[in-house]
């Protein structure tokens, strides 16, 4: 303990030095040490992805086409038969995954643009504008949104365009709670009382002081918004409220072929055919929530999931 | 006045006003319907003195502040209005009073919502502490992965799975459950019971993981720390220093899932073919049955909002800076 | 207490610590914390444990307890505590000495009781768990102890919950808890950092009074040499979880061994030549203000301020020096008075002024961490102001900026460097550069060193007045360190409870006869001196 230093230099003062890395190779390194359920999520996703985009290609069969045989049996022509009209299973799950995931991919983006951009707002003005949204939204989220959702669609009915907008204006409710607080935590830091008493402009601000430093909560909050706005359009359709025949997708195709399930004893893949719309919309959300849980632990402060 | 009074008071205050314009949208519904929905309901022959005695019952000849008005207080006095379905374009009336319609199935809903209620909360709570109280330990982490699995998972997902294995390949339980108003208790509890598995199922991960985030979060308390440095015992720090600061988490985490238990109740009805409120606003939805649909979704709001309330309520009576003020 | 049993003499060794290693885990990989210390104490001694931030010092005293925080381990080393070995001792043997034998003194008095119990009940709580007493004895001695603690109303404000009680009541409460079953270690964790000066002095003087009278052991842990010169009888300095030295406390101030804890009182040896001038190039004139519906926080302040000089405002946490900088700034438009610019009227509200009005005026923070964005480089942080005041762009602002980190004592390997990768003192560097490279007249300094080690201190004040001489920088510095006033001001401005008690040259208004708030204030700053708290008592009577 004799080396104690005995010039003072700032310079040389320790701190935590990162090497300088690309964003690309900060990446690299984060996905080598990532854990195998985030590797399973992210393939998973990546699979869905490639079968929404290549529908057309990758099913044997078209979406609406009628064959001859309702209830066909697995194997042979349909690899997991007809239903009960006859149209293959099969290419309409493929066709499906693009349906389902496209409106909700759809709805998602709407409401973080909605909820996101007025979250924002609200927190830099604090003023009455923030009181007024805030309160607005608080009476929004009194009524649960499905029960919400269903009484608009009686309304408005139930077409593709309605289903992304209702759902979207419902959702952008929990997005615009989740922004605004955020942002208002990063409003009180003192970096950004520095840059307004540069005399810097709302719009600068926004941009380059709030935004850069809400995205890792938001992007996360985006993978958890999403399966949810899949699973309200999955049950939707389920109920035979949300996406309407002959398009393809995998809420409804549980609801037609449910009775089959009735027959496990005698025929378990007839009983099966269900699941496997159910079990993929399963497959999906599960496969985010690992991708999500994992990216949360990474970008520090929110270790305990709520 | 005890200043604990008045918050309360500001709660319910503030639960009024938001029931209020809670009504006032659900009301409006009404107002966005397309011009031509007596026809729809009435179907295309109807004649015009049909159509227009329709419109005069549902009050559409006055200005929409007197109908809001006048609806309030129909609810008020319990009368729901009169369905859309069952009316005829001759002028013929079939229709039944929402009332009517209503009372039993909320019955039928009460029932399974309380049934998943009773198994899901005490099994949530000891689950979240106990799982909070072994963090990172083997059971934490299985508990953990199972919930995380089971709350991606569609509620018919959950449901038809439980048909798969106990209705269908094994048969223990009916996968319909038909309840009437003469079904005995025991009946109607086995015949609930894939529903209300479903349910407690779903509810359960949820709970689960809110009531172990926030007993973590209490346990990080510096004066948890202080009370194992003061040699207070496992038990007695979890009962005496925790608990008392726990109510007000714990009521949010309950309050918040019977609410979603209120809302997941509709497709397990569906599933189940369960004569249950869920249902019943389904099929309102279907045939654009407004007034059912109106009475449904106000009370499933109400249910929201008062349940809220309470477990506001129950943390401003449970906060010891409230309740011995300076 | 009747009966001691497990008492030893006075001069009995109660506690041996022997190369103690301790890791904590951060980072996602184990980094050592206490790398291998000794400590020993004998029974009825104090020991002042100091170090800066990062020094292991909190961690090593509750390792005297056998305890390390979640995230923490003991890897090393063994603890004796009057025969029993704290390092292989089981859950149930520790827990029947803490509270008991050894009890813990938390810094954060708040948090660290119990909101929904009674005082009372928690004071008594381990005496009754340890079965050492019944519940009417523990409770009577504990209002004992409150008196002996100058509580007030020693009797009843044991019914009081926490949050009825002031924090420095509080502190005195936790010590009367701790003392309850008459441990024979009591482990002091920086108990007064968090207080006000006059605050600290009460609850120093019943600490020491009652350690005293019970003849207790106790190590203090605190950062302030000059606080714990008044409770210890030695002292063990550490740093990166090492000992720098161990000594007699009157030894280790008179003549310390090593430069480094020379170092831990280093802004004390600063001192700036008084310059007082008439050239006023900022000045607040009768202001009232107040937030938002709340009660005024100001109450007809006048300040006056000469170019190139330094004016201190000192005063306490609410005395309304940091209301005073939002009014200057326009962050908080006053209800009555004005501010002056040059003699010209600044408008009081943000929005209205000029960007030439605002260039003249910056302003640098206390937590250096949180004034600076932490997704932008130090040179998008410090080039901002150029290119937004000065138009710079490109080569030209490239430059500037290198040339201002060298003015910043920084060299051009900063230049890409996020905020997370600089120390706390190059922080607050990278923050006087970016009010540097707005090329202004006044620069507001609101508690700029209080968050920082003394030797870091030090270098941030002597670069401040280096920079003042250079470019004749005025500086209106909000503190309430008086050593920081000594080394740094001019002139200076005494607030109490949102009113300016005194102004004056440093010269003035540090020395006798001074009003009633400045004569308390001045007098409860330790000092280096081991009397100094003795001398204090005796004088104030």
């Amino acid at each position: 303990m004799t080396d104690t230093e005995h010039t003072y230099s700032a310079a040389g003062e320790v701190a935590n030095l990162r090497e300088r890395r690309t964003r690309w190779q900060m990446a690299k390194i984060e996905l080598k040490k990532a854990p195998l359920s985030a590797w399973f999520g992210m393939i998973v996703i990546a699979i869905y992805f490639l079968v929404a985009i290549f529908a057309p290609i990758i099913a044997p069969y078209g979406e609406a086409e009628v064959f001859p045989t309702p209830f066909a049996p697995w194997g042979g022509e349909h690899i997991f038969g007809t239903d009960q009209i006859g149209r293959d299973v099969f290419s309409r799950l493929i066709y499906g995954a693009r349906n389902t995931m496209g409106i909700a991919l759809a709805a998602t983006l709407l409401s973080f643009l909605i909820g996101g951009g007025l979250g924002l707002v609200a927190a830099i003005s604090g003023n009455w504008l923030d009181q007024l949204l805030s309160r607005g939204v608080d009476i929004l989220m009194a009524i649960p949104s499905l029960i919400f959702a269903l009484m608009l669609l009686t309304i408005f009915g139930s077409s593709v365009l309605s289903l992304i907008c209702i759902i979207a204006v419902l959702d952008s409710t929990r997005v615009f709670r989740l922004t605004r607080s955020v942002a208002v935590s990063v409003v009180v830091m003192d970096y950004v009382e520095a840059a307004k008493l540069r005399g810097e402009k709302l719009g600068w601000i926004m941009r380059r002081e709030i935004l850069p430093n809400i995205m890792p909560p938001l992007i996360a909050e985006f993978g958890l918004r999403f399966c949810f706005v899949f699973l309200t359009i999955a049950a939707l359709s389920f109920l035979g409220l949300g996406i309407q025949p002959p398009t393809a997708d995998w809420g409804s195709m549980v609801r037609d072929n449910a009775s089959m399930i009735q027959f496990a004893k005698y025929d378990l893949t007839a009983a099966l055919t269900p699941m496997i719309p159910a079990g993929a919309i399963a497959l999906l959300t599960v496969a985010v929530n690992f991708v999500v849980d994992w990216f949360l632990h990474k970008s520090s402060g929110l270790k305990d999931d709520h | 006045m005890h200043p604990i009074l008045g918050t309360i008071l500001q709660r319910l205050l503030l639960g009024l006003i938001t029931l209020f314009f809670v009504s006032l949208i659900i009301f409006s519904a009404i107002e966005f319907l397309p011009g031509d929905f007596t026809q729809a309901v009435l179907g295309q022959a109807a004649t015009e003195e049909t159509v227009a005695a329709f419109r005069r019952e549902l009050g559409l000849d006055q200005p929409a502040y007197l109908r809001y008005f006048n609806w309030v207080g129909s609810v008020m006095t319990g009368d729901l209005g009169t369905s859309f379905s069952g009316r005829a374009s001759s002028g013929v009336d079939r229709s039944r009073a929402v009332v009517d319609l209503i009372a039993p199935r909320l019955w039928n809903t009460l029932f399974l919502a309380g049934m998943a209620g009773i198994v899901a909360v005490p099994l949530a709570l000891f689950l979240g502490v106990t799982a909070a109280l072994y963090r990172n330990t083997m059971y934490d982490r299985t508990v953990n992965a199972a919930t995380l699995t089971t709350i991606s998972f569609p509620e018919f997902f959950v449901a038809y799975l439980l048909i798969l294995f106990f209705a269908s390949l094994w048969p223990v339980f009916p996968s319909l459950a038909n309840v009437n108003a003469d079904t005995p208790f025991m009946e109607r509890v086995y015949k609930c019971a894939l529903p209300a598995l479903t349910l407690t199922l779903v509810i359960v991960a949820h709970m689960m993981r809110m009531t172990r985030a926030a007993i973590i979060n209490l346990l990080a308390s510096p004066y948890i720390e202080m009370a194992k440095l003061k040699g207070v015992s496992r038990t007695r720090v979890i009962l005496r220093h925790a608990l008392p600061n726990a109510w007000a988490p714990i009521a949010t985490v309950i309050a918040f899932n019977l609410a979603y238990l209120v809302v997941g109740v509709v497709v397990v009805e569906v599933v189940f073919v369960y004569p249950g409120i869920g249902q019943l606003m389904v099929d309102a939805v279907t045939t654009r049955d407004i007034p059912v649909v109106q009475a449904c979704a106000l009370i499933f709001a109400a249910t929201y909002i008062i349940l809220n309330l309470i477990a506001d309520i129950i943390g401003i009576v449970t906060n010891p800076r409230l309740l011995h003020p300076r | 207490m009747t009966t001691d049993t497990h008492k030893g003499k006075k001069g009995d060794v109660l506690l041996e610590m022997k190369n103690i290693t301790i890791d904590g885990f951060s980072d996602e990989k184990w980094h050592p914390i206490i790398k291998g210390v000794d400590l020993t104490l004998k029974r009825g001694e104090v020991m002042g444990l100091i170090g800066e931030s990062g020094a292991g010092k909190s961690t090593l005293g509750l390792a005297a307890m056998g305890f390390a925080r979640p995230g923490c381990k003991i890897t090393g080393g063994s603890i004796d505590f009057d025969g029993h070995d704290l390092i292989n001792a089981t859950e149930d043997e520790l827990r029947a000495l803490w509270g008991t034998r050894i009890a813990y003194v938390a810094q954060s008095a708040a948090a660290s009781f119990n909101p929904a119990h009674r005082l009372l009940d928690q004071t008594v709580e381990s005496t009754l768990d340890g079965g050492l007493q019944t519940a009417n004895a523990a409770q009577s001695d504990a209002r004992e102890l409150y008196a002996s603690l100058q509580l007030p109303d020693p009797d009843n404000i044991g019914d009081r919950y926490p949050h009825q009680v002031s924090g420095g009541q509080l502190q005195r409460m936790m010590t009367a808890m701790a003392m309850s079953s008459r441990p024979d270690l009591i482990i002091f964790d920086e108990p007064t950092t968090a207080l006000d000066v006059t605050t600290q002095v009460e609850v120093l003087v019943a600490m020491r009074d009652i350690v005293e009278r019970f003849n207790t052991a106790a190590i203090y842990i605190t950062h302030d040499l000059a606080v714990v010169a008044q409770m210890a009888d030695f002292i063990k300095v550490l740093r990166y979880g090492e000992e720098v030295e161990e000594a007699e406390t009157r030894q280790m101030l008179s003549a310390p061994t090593e430069d480094y804890t020379k170092s831990l009182w280093s802004v004390r040896a600063l001192e700036k030549p008084e310059n007082i001038s008439n050239d006023t190039v900022l000045e607040i004139k009768n202001v009232d203000a107040a937030y938002a519906g709340t009660v005024k926080v100001l109450h007809d302040v006048n300040i006056k301020i000469a170019r190139g000089t330094t004016v201190a405002v000192v005063g306490e946490s609410g005395s309304g020096k940091s209301t005073t900088a939002r009014v200057i700034t326009g962050l908080l438009p006053p209800l009555t008075g004005e501010t002056l610019f040059n003699g010209e009227p600044l408008p009081p509200a943000l929005k209205d002024r000029s960007k030439d009005q605002l260039q003249r005026i910056q302003m640098i923070y206390q937590m250096a961490d949180t004034a600076m964005n932490p997704r932008q480089t130090v040179a998008e942080i410090i080039g901002r102001p150029l290119e937004f005041y000065h138009g710079l762009r490109g080569r030209k602002k490239q430059d500037r900026i290198l040339e201002l980190l060298e003015m910043i004592e920084l060299d051009q390997t900063f230049y890409d460097r996020l905020p997370s990768e600089l120390s706390g003192g190059q922080k607050q560097r990278v923050c006087i550069a970016r009010a540097l490279a707005a090329e202004p007249e006044v620069i507001i300094c609101d508690e700029v060193t209080s968050a920082l080690d003394q030797i870091v201190q030090e270098g941030i004040l002597r670069l401040l007045l280096r920079l003042q001489k250079e470019y004749n920088i005025t500086y209106l510095f909000i503190t309430h360190d008086i050593a920081v006033v000594q080394a740094i001001s001019d002139e200076i401005v005494v607030m109490y409870q949102g009113g300016v008690v005194e102004q004056g040259p440093k010269s003035v208004v540090m020395s006798p006869p001074h009003p009633d708030y400045t004569q308390l204030l001045l007098s409860s700053v330790p000092e280096m001196d081991p009397d100094w708290l003795s001398n204090l008592v005796d004088g104030r009577g």
